[in-house]
């Protein structure tokens, strides 16, 4: 009888160093065989490594928990979904039946809306680059359409000539809440007098409505206090051009940027202590709103959250490829992924887990992805058991901002699906193939190999 | 392969180098492997005992004897 096996390891005793979260016992180890209820392996077998998957109970529990924090505190709520931090069809499909309208920010996504059924005035049309052609489109139908410069009130009223009719707008702003870094690239400053500007330019042309104010702080802000007092200003800014302006303002879109679950990186706390519950933000928005605005007067309080919604929705399932020791020691793991689907790995550690129970104990590791760049680095530094070829590494949480920013750069993009609330699985983007990534090139003749 | 023959190491994985004053801890496999060095076996050597100990392929154990190796030498006790 031959003993059981398990991968030599040697690990070198510090002393003088202080860690007062101790190395990293068996309890550490993250272990996720299933998805769902859903087999990892099953997973894999059927749809292939990588893999992402996208989880409809998760999607529609997070949306239900968010909006739920402020519709029960507020009457008057709308949550209009972010397109750019997730714009599948299947996840855009979810949390509009939920209840969310769609927020764009390009013809591109102004286009996937529409072509997915959504109707113009279930649109918020952000952005700093709205081509005259696309403003056109969103003007005719109805879209909310908030001003980002003084350039597009100057087309919006042209083309409220050429459709005779006045169109309803939203102004966008930025200010200071206190928060780093200040958002003020986007719409106009509400503390140099320049929002003012844009709303006597609105009415000074009189071809436009103002009807609403939108504003977006920042993106991860763990700072619920932000939120209060960018709504303090807003309602404010609202009473004054409804008393000086004769506009009504009908609704306040607060924007996102809500944190989700995840790391980023640099920070000392893990996310369950860093990240203040949904609720404390609700808290603070809606006590701001209540002791600003006027009685009896409750404006529709859209909000954009994106990533606190979708985030903690979706898994990359990876396999170590190779491994390799580097002259430092350290152990490293080849993946067949890496920043090519995984952008936000630049800013976010990713909860890791593997698919096995693993022997041995655990030893600083690097994980790389497959591409033949220097950059492409998963985790710079995390603990890992010694893994074979071929363990699944299961990334988390990747909902927001990689099924958009992820590039197509000497791979193709894999599989997505969603495990359904039956368990049962749907491909929602098939994997890609050469013929996807050629299509639009043309080889000219002469060129032409014979 | 001089430095391994120096180290102090005990039954409970607990590796000491006189040298450098470091210490170090190895799992059950480690000590089966470093043990072998010290007595002046060969990989090849060590590779086969591996085999013939536990339960494992030719492959891994191969595989896994070169890493543990290298990471010896990252320790600069080879």
């Amino acid at each position: 009888m031959k003993k059981i096996y398990e991968k030599p390891v040697i690990t070198k005793l510090q002393t003088g160093f202080m860690n007062k979260f101790g190395s990293s016992p068996l309890y550490a180890r993250k272990i996720r065989k299933d998805i769902d209820g859903v087999p990892i392996s099953e997973l894999v077998e059927k749809f292939g490594s990588p893999l992402f998957v996208i989880s409809e109970k998760k999607l529609r529990e997070k949306f239900r928990q968010i909006y739920n924090a402020f519709s029960t505190r507020y009457p008057n709520v709308q949550f209009g979904w972010s397109y750019k931090t997730n714009y599948l069809k299947a996840v855009c499909a979810v949390l509009h039946q939920e209840g969310a309208i769609a927020e764009v920010v390009s013809a591109f996504e102004y286009e996937k809306a529409r072509n997915l059924g959504i109707e113009g005035k279930e649109i918020i049309f952000n952005g700093p680059h709205k081509p005259v052609e696309i403003l056109e489109v969103a003007a005719s139908e109805g879209a909310k359409i908030h001003i980002d410069h003084f350039d597009e009130i100057t087309d919006l009223e042209k083309i409220a000539e050429k459709l005779g009719k006045q169109i309803k707008v939203a102004i966008r702003i930025n200010m200071d809440t206190g928060i780093h870094p200040q958002w003020d690239r986007f719409g106009f400053n509400l503390e140099t007098g320049q929002a003012l500007d844009a709303v006597k330019r609105i009415a000074s042309g009189g071809k436009l409505v103002l009807n609403g104010l939108h504003c977006h702080i920042g993106t991860f802000i763990l700072e619920p206090e932000a939120y209060g007092r960018e709504v303090e200003k807003m309602v404010k800014f609202a009473y004054e051009v409804e008393d000086n302006f004769g506009f009504k303002i009908e609704y306040l879109d607060i924007g996102g940027g809500f944190p989700s679950k995840n790391r980023l990186k640099g920070t000392y706390l893990p996310p369950d202590v860093a990240v203040p519950p949904v609720d404390e933000y609700a808290e603070k928005i809606t006590e701001s709103l209540y002791s600003n605005l006027r009685p009896g007067d409750f404006p529709k309080l859209i909000l954009e959250t994106g990533r606190a919604i979708v985030d903690e929705a979706e898994y990359l399932i990876t396999t170590v490829f190779a491994s390799k020791r580097l002259p430092d020691g350290r152990k490293a793991y080849i993946a067949d992924a890496g920043v090519n689907l995984l952008f936000t790995a630049f800013w976010y550690k990713f909860n890791i887990e593997i698919d096995r129970e693993v022997q041995g104990s655990n030893e600083p590791a690097v994980i790389y992805g497959p591409l033949c760049m220097n950059i492409d680095i998963i985790d710079e530094g995390t603990m890992l058991s010694p893994l074979e070829r071929g363990t699944r590494l299961i990334f988390s949480p990747v909902g927001a901002y990689n099924n958009t920013q992820w590039m197509q750069f000497i791979e193709y993009r894999p599989n997505v699906v969603m495990v359904m609330e039956d368990q049962t699985v749907e491909v929602i983007r098939e994997k890609e193939n050469l013929s996807d990534i050629e299509k639009r090139e043309r080889l000219p003749e002469r060129l032409k190999i014979k | 392969m001089d430095r391994i023959k120096q180290l102090a190491i005990n039954d409970e994985g607990f590796v000491f180098d006189p040298l450098t004053g470091d210490s170090f801890t190895v799992n059950q496999t480690g000590l089966f492997i470093l043990k072998k060095l010290k007595e002046g076996k060969t990989e090849e050597e060590i590779l086969q005992e591996i085999t013939g100990e536990f339960e494992v392929s030719q492959e891994e154990a191969e595989r896994d004897l070169i890493d543990f190796i290298e990471k010896l030498r990252s320790y600069r006790l080879i």
